[in-house]
């Protein structure tokens, strides 16, 4: 995974920015590379790793079978630690969800022109990353056919849900956040469609893509509009990406469980989430990046500034551990007091610390440029931050329950087979869905890539360095 | 990999000039946003009205060469998300009053804790709102438009730009049109069949 094409340019050197496109490329090399990807035969490794994804699905299908057809009793739960697996897997998921909204607004709306190489997979990320942790409340309620009670829908008993419940304002917020994530993402799709349409060699392919596409043609009276409106997503999908895991963490600070009644919680997890999440986006496009062919499109650039964000974020996840202590300490409430204690030094102390050099001190090592340039260094933190951030979640999950206000109840959670099989269950449906998105849609928002090409200035005598790109 | 994506539109199925369709309008092709946003501005100053552009990116600012007016879209979300924003206020006060649960005490419309619901909500609805407007304004979806005539239309998705004028245009006239295109220096100049 080391190599690097002759034309590749190792991040920003002062003065002079990398460029965001390697190599030459005309508009249309480029309509070739990203399409060309959605048009080839599957290849037999790819066959492979689809088939190996698909098993891992499969298994996540069977642990939920034996939930639903059994109860959830099947997982490792007792009267002290009633959560623990589930939703330390539900807030895994939602947290990796975040960048790829990052990405797509956040970066927009400060006009990152670097995103745009990287927008679209992020976004499938997210969307996938969505998918993957909505099972775990879904499945949580036990019967999960009657989940639409957590809507309010009429019924003839009068009987609504409690809107006064964090666990209420969650349903609205992750509901809410799967629906932009997708809509943003499919108006981001449609003029790439439109391309792969155009491009068709059959029938059939002309036909799908040219409904997928709704007959966009790249008008720019459609543009006037379509660029205004993807301006307003981002717009509504940067606070909204804030209030998932502001309401997330919600479902915890507003208990009165020592450990979790915490006013620094809301920001705290907005901050993991971004960790964990460009964490995941890195593990995936150093892979994919090199499988499909994309080094030019994805460089070193991209990949340096996402490990400056892992370094930031991660910092941030480190100052809240330390206030966390500090708090407990200065605010004098014993229980709270004990609670961290017991976190740090307590039996559970092999995941404080495993959290704690995953998450604050390996990050540490991406303020020396060659480990943010180097692929195999970048490669492996991102895995150990993403191991930190699953730790993270059950820490703060476990070990503020296993030890309750009477000793009598004191319990040391173990997992079941069948937390573990759900949990890695929930990686075959994310990359399943991930290699079929690879395979049949454009991985690279063409029209956007396009769009910060230097040959995309409309006035090329005022030499600006890159084109504005949208709006 | 290599190949130009020009030989992949060569067996591409170019829909057929229909027998006696009427006119829709003229089409000329530009290689590069420069020369395509010069000649809108000299056709805008010719006084042509109907003038639209088809690009594979967004060309930055070329509504401007075209006189065309800002999107009114704005208008249709801050309503969808004024709707959203209500209906939050009406169903947690319908749901409360049908209901009411006494949870901490706290009265059953007790605004303060249904904010996440009013602003998850606003969210929602100006989003959906957004989406389906946009296509709205955009007269999509739709199965077929007079310029997907033009035999080279594949490429204003990949790395042509094409200038449209529409024959409703009162300056519109084929051959005055197509010779101003051309000295502006369009290729494939194409007058298209609705």
């Amino acid at each position: 995974m080391a190599t690097t094409t002759p034309n590749e340019v190792p991040g920003d050197t002062p003065g002079t920015r990398a460029p965001l496109v390697l190599g030459k490329p005309t508009f249309s090399t480029v309509t070739e590379d990203v399409s060309a990807i959605a048009e080839s035969k599957p290849t037999p490794k790819y066959l492979l790793g689809l088939m190996l994804a698909a098993s891992i699905l499969l298994v996540m299908v069977g642990s939920l079978a034996k939930l639903v057809t059994t109860g959830v009793g099947v997982w490792g739960l007792d009267n002290t630690v009633f959560w623990a697996w589930d939703i330390t897997g539900f807030v895994f998921w939602i947290g990796i969800g975040h960048a790829g909204t990052l990405i797509s607004a956040i970066l927009f709306l400060f006009r990152q022109k670097w995103r745009t190489s990287i927008n679209r997979a992020a976004e499938a990320m997210t969307i996938f990353a969505v998918m993957a942790a909505g099972i775990y409340p879904a499945f949580h309620v036990g019967r999960v056919w009657f989940l639409y009670w957590v809507f309010p829908v009429p019924n003839q008993m009068s009987i609504w849900p409690n809107f006064k419940s964090p666990l209420l304002w969650d349903v609205f917020a992750v509901s809410t956040y799967a629906t932009v994530s997708i809509l943003f993402w499919y108006m981001g799709l449609v003029p790439d469609l439109a391309t792969i349409r155009d491009r068709a060699k059959t029938r059939l392919r002309y036909i799908i893509y040219g409904i997928l596409s709704l007959g966009w043609r790249g008008s720019h009276r459609g543009w006037l509009h379509y660029e205004k409106a993807y301006l307003i997503l981002a717009g509504l999908s940067t606070p909204l990406v804030l209030s998932v895991h502001t309401v997330v963490s919600f479902d915890f600070a507003t208990s009165v469980i020592p450990g979790w009644h915490t006013t620094i919680f809301p920001p705290y997890f907005v901050a993991g989430a971004i960790f964990s999440g460009f964490a995941m986006v890195i593990t995936l496009m150093i892979v994919a990046r090199k499988v499909l062919g994309l080094e030019h499109l994805i460089t070193i650039r991209h990949l340096e500034n996402m490990c400056k964000i892992i370094l930031a974020t991660g910092s941030m996840v480190g100052y809240a551990y330390g206030i966390e202590f500090f708090i407990a300490w200065y605010g004098g409430v014993e229980y709270e007091r004990f609670a961290f204690l017991n976190r740090a030094f307590g039996p559970y102390k092999w995941a404080y610390w495993s959290m704690v050099s995953c998450n604050v001190i390996f990050p540490q090592l991406f303020w020396f440029k060659k480990v943010r340039t180097s692929i195999p260094a970048m490669f492996a933190l991102s895995i150990v931050v993403n191991i930190g951030m699953w730790f993270e979640r059950f820490v703060i999950i476990v070990t503020s329950l296993h030890r309750d206000y009477l000793p009598s109840s004191w319990t040391y959670f173990t997992p079941s087979i069948w937390d573990i099989s759900l949990f890695c269950g929930t990686f075959g449906l994310f990359l399943t869905m991930f290699l079929l998105f690879c395979k049949y849609l454009p991985v690279i928002a063409n029209s956007e890539v396009k769009g910060v090409m230097p040959q995309a200035n409309p006035h090329p005598e005022h030499h600006d360095e890159e084109a504005h790109a949208h709006g | 990999m290599a190949d130009s994506s020009h030989d992949a539109h060569e067996d591409k199925p170019v829909l057929p000039e229909p027998e006696n369709g009427d006119v829709w309008g003229m089409m000329g092709m530009f290689d590069t946003p420069a020369d395509l946003y010069h000649a809108c501005e000299e056709l805008r100053d010719a006084g042509y009205k109907g003038l639209d552009a088809m690009t594979p990116f967004p060309v930055h600012g070329l509504e401007k060469a075209l006189g065309l007016s800002p999107t009114r879209l704005p208008f249709f979300v801050l309503a969808g998300g004024a709707t959203g924003l209500t209906g939050g206020v009406l169903l947690t006060w319908y749901c409360n009053w049908d209901y009411p649960l006494n949870i901490a005490g706290k009265v059953p419309f007790s605004w303060q804790v249904y904010i996440p619901i009013y602003f998850e909500l606003t969210v929602l609805f100006s989003a959906l709102t957004c989406f389906f407007v946009t296509w709205g304004l955009c007269k999509l979806p739709t199965f077929f438009h007079p310029t997907m005539r033009h035999k080279s239309f594949p490429r204003s998705t990949d790395d042509g730009f094409f200038v449209t004028i529409d024959a409703t245009d009162p300056k519109y006239d084929a051959d005055d049109t197509r010779r101003l295109l051309e000295k502006l220096g369009a290729k494939e100049v194409q007058e298209v069949h609705s």
